[in-house]
């Protein structure tokens, strides 16, 4: 990435989006939205003062929404380029409220609040697709019940619980434990408010609230002169009462949580299904692997179970990959595909699966599930592809041959990495340098042809 | 990390110390620009993680900034502290204080250094005329670079002039290498020599000096990059299921059979995965024989309708968009599909086969008028020669080892030798032409540049009095970056600066101590050693 920002040859344009294109191979133009940031770019640092103390907190979408980030804020840490972006669905200022704190603490005066898109024009002679894919939705089959059971995430909501810089800072603490804790701090924050009004009326009546509360009980007030304060103080020592109580059953209920350590990892989910897609995705049962090994890394009591109907570890030492695993890091391998998702006593998991080796129909209790979710094409992509005019596979990958691997349906247009189909990160990097090589193809065809016209 | 960055700012030399979450990032480098443009630093050192990835972007952020970027220091406290140390966390923290003591100690004797600059030969060598070399050769003639293609055999198109169709869509192979031959055989960019082998490959990215061995003798040329195009080749199954080549063969052979039209009478067909691979031996998954055995398969009922073809398979390998829908055209066409475990493989008998089928639990014995064993690819007989010859490495099954299995896999670690096809990994036709393309793009970056920058951590002649020319290090130099020449004072060694990768070996057995390396001299390394014992 940051080779990408630092190179004189590339103008990087983020949070940008192509519009229009007109001419053909060696002679485009291309018409791109630079979407209004609210921040100036050429100003701002990337320091980060402003997202520290923005108030509003949104659901941060890099995590997956497992945290949370600022309405200012750089999509991850080491972004390129470090420029912050307002998102306006969120940001009060923005929203007509009175706010306005990112300005007044930036110190490179970059916010501007009446930004606007920029139109520029660029003319090209090649044009290369990277645009990724999407992460199948799972909670389209419903009987995995993601969504429905906390402890079931997908592989990338798995990989940021694994990450150092990650909501949890790579510990595996179950969904429904967060959940907990996150109620748990909610009510201690509460509880403090509550004790320290109670902390002023106590100092005033010179009384604890407890004995006070209970002679109230008993009618000891009723005629008081004061009857007004002393009904406020009763009412705000049961509403103190009624935080303690579910805080305390909370706590208790938190004593015995620890990280996830029994995984199970479910492949083909959205893949090789014809209700989806009935295509193989390719890299999932390398990144299962991949995590079920990481997260034995961090806790030596892992153990994970990976369901699948053929493990497919194809490339240069994936098998010895896929071994060692099962050999090292309690990774055990079982065929078939799982049928049903439960949820079990504690917010496990209980997957319900044939294990075709045995013959049998079996179910088994996890702390968490893990779904290896489909690649499935991007969503802007039907919106670019007619932009672009290029054609697209039945799927909604964009169409290449096997021969003319880069090659789209338009000349001078080419493709690389998942937006042609499924493929790993070796794959999409040589991928990359193929459609570079037929990018730089008609630049230099390009230049022999005016060199000739010329002559 | 917070005990660390009290720790450093007690340390001799260290004037400013700053903490980041991410040092690599846009903020974090600038960060370092700034502390060194406002404090006025004379040494940069950067405790995070490794300097494979991470150094040249820190020194050239020194650089920007006006510092010398050899005057700066990383100390690695992720892979070789962090990571190995994650269970202990005092201990952990302990060495990471270390290290960054003993990085402190050596960055204050660390000298400024010039890089050096080299020119480039326009022309590549490309060694293998297969559909990977093809494919890269014309890709770099249409950029307008010479090319000198070298093949072994007699003619060009490799393994692509033995197979019948290639899936997904049934392409004749024959046609499509016959195209591709005769595209690299008109453009006057390539020259061709075919019946001929590379035989030395002496210098470095820019400049190297080949030999190449033909039947008319042998020829000098220069060339500025190589591509390692050679393939690799069908694993023969001898002993393995009663091969004999006739009514149990294998894929490849299956491939001439149906390229002559199948004998009518063959109604059974019984092909068995994984022969030869994902065993003890040989532990790799091939990666394209489940697609070849299912092409096959679905070419075989085009042929005789209603031919019986099962597979007898571990797990079905076809991973992607077009093998899995190919997969599923043979089973509408009726190929059936057997499992079995590695631990019960199936027996072959003269006209059927006997198999455990895992899933039914049950013996089962199948007829077979043909037995198709589907073996792997396996690195060329010669693949240690090349590897020898380019100092380059091959994995553990003897296929060439990329630069970085996942961020460089069409380049080697030694700069200006690429890699692509089969040679470094069994691939379909599809992986192979993108990484011809790719490798093609690859080496010509350095040739449209024109010149390379060469990192100057090199071997100096320090002491040249003490130098008796006895030339042990240059026997030893794997790079051939060393020679003795005469001089005034007698024979003494010359480092060929370029050639030179600071890999020590030199410096190591110089018993005159004559030799030293750039930024890692003794003075630098005993102050390392110093600042461990204190």
């Amino acid at each position: 990435m940051l080779d990408v920002g630092r190179h004189p040859n590339i103008a990087l344009l983020a949070y940008s989006e192509v519009e229009k294109v007109e001419g053909q191979a060696g002679d485009f133009n291309v018409t791109v939205r630079r979407k209004k940031r609210y921040v100036e770019k050429d100003k701002c640092t990337g320091c980060g003062a402003c997202a520290e103390k923005c108030p509003t907190k949104v659901s941060d979408a890099f995590n997956e929404g497992l945290g949370s980030r600022s309405a200012i804020y750089s999509y991850f840490a080491q972004g390129i380029p470090s420029t912050h972006t307002i998102d306006p669905d969120f940001c009060r200022q923005l929203k007509g409220k009175k706010c306005g704190i990112c300005e007044k603490v930036c110190q490179a005066d970059a916010i501007n609040f009446d930004q606007e898109d920029m139109i520029i024009t660029l003319d090209v002679g090649a044009i290369i697709f990277a645009v990724g894919y999407d992460v199948f939705d799972p909670s389209q089959i419903p009987e995995y019940r993601y969504r429905e059971i906390p402890n079931v995430v997908t592989a990338m909501e798995f990989e940021r619980l694994l990450s150092a810089s990650g909501p949890t800072e790579g510990h595996l603490d179950r969904p429904s434990d967060r959940t907990v804790e996150a109620e748990i701090a909610t009510l201690e924050k509460n509880l403090k408010k509550s004790k320290r009004t109670l902390e002023k009326l106590e100092k005033k009546y010179d009384q604890t609230s407890a004995q006070f509360y209970n002679q109230y009980q008993q009618g000891q007030y009723q005629d008081d002169r004061d009857e007004q304060g002393r009904k406020k103080w009763a009412d705000k020592y049961a509403t103190h009462l009624a935080i303690m109580e579910p805080l305390e059953a909370l706590k208790k209920k938190a004593e015995g949580f620890t990280v996830a350590k029994k995984l199970a990892f479910v492949q083909c989910v959205g893949s090789r299904d014809f209700r989806f897609y009935p295509f193989c995705s390719g890299y999932c049962c390398m990144h299962s692997i991949k995590e079920a090994v990481i997260a034995h890394e961090h806790e030596p009591e892992t153990t994970s179970t990976i369901f699948g109907m053929d493990i497919r570890a194809v490339s240069k030492g994936f098998e010895e990959y896929k071994i060692r695993g099962g050999n090292n890091s309690n990774i055990s391998y079982v065929r078939g595909r799982v049928s049903e998702i439960m949820e079990g006593p504690a917010n496990n998991p209980v997957v319900i699966y044939e294990d075709t080796h045995k013959r049998q129909v079996e179910s088994r209790e996890f702390d968490m599930v893990i779904l290896a979710t489909a690649c499935a094409p991007t969503k802007g992509i039907i919106k670019l592809a007619k932009v672009f005019g290029v054609a697209l596979d039945k799927y909604g990958f964009i169409k290449t041959s096997p021969l003319s691997p880069v090659d789209t349906t338009v000349p001078g247009v080419f493709v690389c990495g998942c937006a042609e189909s499924p493929m790993d990160v070796p794959e999409s990097v040589a991928q990359a340098s193929s459609a570079a090589e037929r990018a730089a193809e008609i630049a230099i065809q390009l230049r022999s042809e005016k060199e000739k016209a010329v002559a | 990390m917070e005990a660390l960055d009290d720790y450093t700012r007690t340390l001799p030399y260290v004037a400013f110390v700053q903490r980041h979450l991410y040092s690599c990032s846009e903020g974090g480098i600038n960060e370092i620009k700034k502390g060194i443009e406002e404090q006025n630093l004379n040494r940069v050192v950067v405790a995070s993680c490794t300097p494979r990835t991470h150094e040249p972007l820190f020194r050239s952020s020194c650089e920007e900034a006006g510092l010398n970027p050899y005057l700066f220091e990383m100390v690695n406290i992720r892979d070789q502290c962090s990571w190995v140390h994650m269970q202990q966390q005092v201990d952990g923290t302990a060495k990471a204080k270390d290290l960054i003591r003993m990085g402190v100690a050596k960055a204050a004797l660390l000298k400024p250094q010039e890089s050096i600059m080299s020119e480039v030969c326009a022309r590549a060598l490309v060694i293998g005329g297969g559909i990977a070399g093809l494919t890269a050769s014309a890709a770099l003639a249409r950029r307008g670079y010479e090319v000198v293609l070298v093949e072994k055999k007699e003619g060009l198109g490799g393994m692509l002039n033995r197979l019948h169709k290639l899936g997904p869509t049934m392409t004749d192979a024959g046609e499509l290498i016959e195209e591709k031959i005769r595209e690299v055989m008109q453009h006057d960019k390539i020259t061709v020599f075919t019946g001929a082998r590379v035989t030395a490959v002496q210098g470095f990215i820019g400049k190297f000096d080949v030999e190449v061995e033909t039947e008319s003798g042998k020829k000098k040329i220069d060339i500025g990059v190589v591509l390692v195009a050679t393939g690799g080749r069908a694993f023969v199954p001898e002993g393995l299921y009663g091969y004999d080549g006739r009514r149990v063969i294998t894929q490849l052979e299956m491939e001439q059979l149906l390229k002559e039209g199948l004998d009518t009478d063959v109604k059974n067909v019984v092909m068995i995965q994984c022969v030869g691979s994902r065993d003890q031996e040989r532990p790799y998954c091939s990666r394209i024989c489940c697609q070849i055995a299912v092409k096959n398969a679905i070419l075989i009922k085009d042929q005789i309708q209603d031919a019986r073809v099962s597979i007898l398979y571990r797990d079905m390998q076809m991973y992607g968009i077009e093998n899995e829908e190919m997969f599923r055209e043979s089973k509408a066409k009726g190929v059936r599909y057997i499992h079995y475990d590695l631990a019960r493989p199936p027996q072959a008998e003269s006209d059927q086969v006997l198999v455990y089928h895992s899933l039914l639990g049950r013996e089962m014995t199948l007829t077979a008028d043909l037995v198709v064993l589907s073996t792997p690819l396996v690195a060329q007989e010669d693949a240690n020669v090349s590897s020898q010859l380019l100092r380059v490495p091959v994995d553990e099954n003897g296929f060439f080892l990329e630069g970085h299995v996942k961020l460089k896999p069409l380049d080697f670690a030694t700069d200006g030798i690429y890699l692509c096809g089969s040679a470094r990994f069994p691939a379909n036709i599809r992986e192979v032409i993108a990484q011809g393309l790719g490798a093609a793009s690859r080496a010509s970056i350095p040739m449209s540049k024109g010149s390379v920058v060469v990192e100057p951590i090199i071997s100096v002649l320090a002491d040249e009095d003490a130098c008796r020319g006895c030339s042990l290090c240059v026997a030893l130099c794997p790079y051939s970056a060393l020679e003795i020449r005469n001089t005034e004072k007698g024979r003494k060694v010359h480092v060929i600066d370029v050639a030179c990768k600071g890999c020590g070996v030199c410096a190591a057995t110089c018993y005159q101590h004559a030799l030293t390396i750039n930024s890692y001299t003794n003075n630098q390394l005993e102050a390392q050693i110093d600042a461990f014992l204190d």
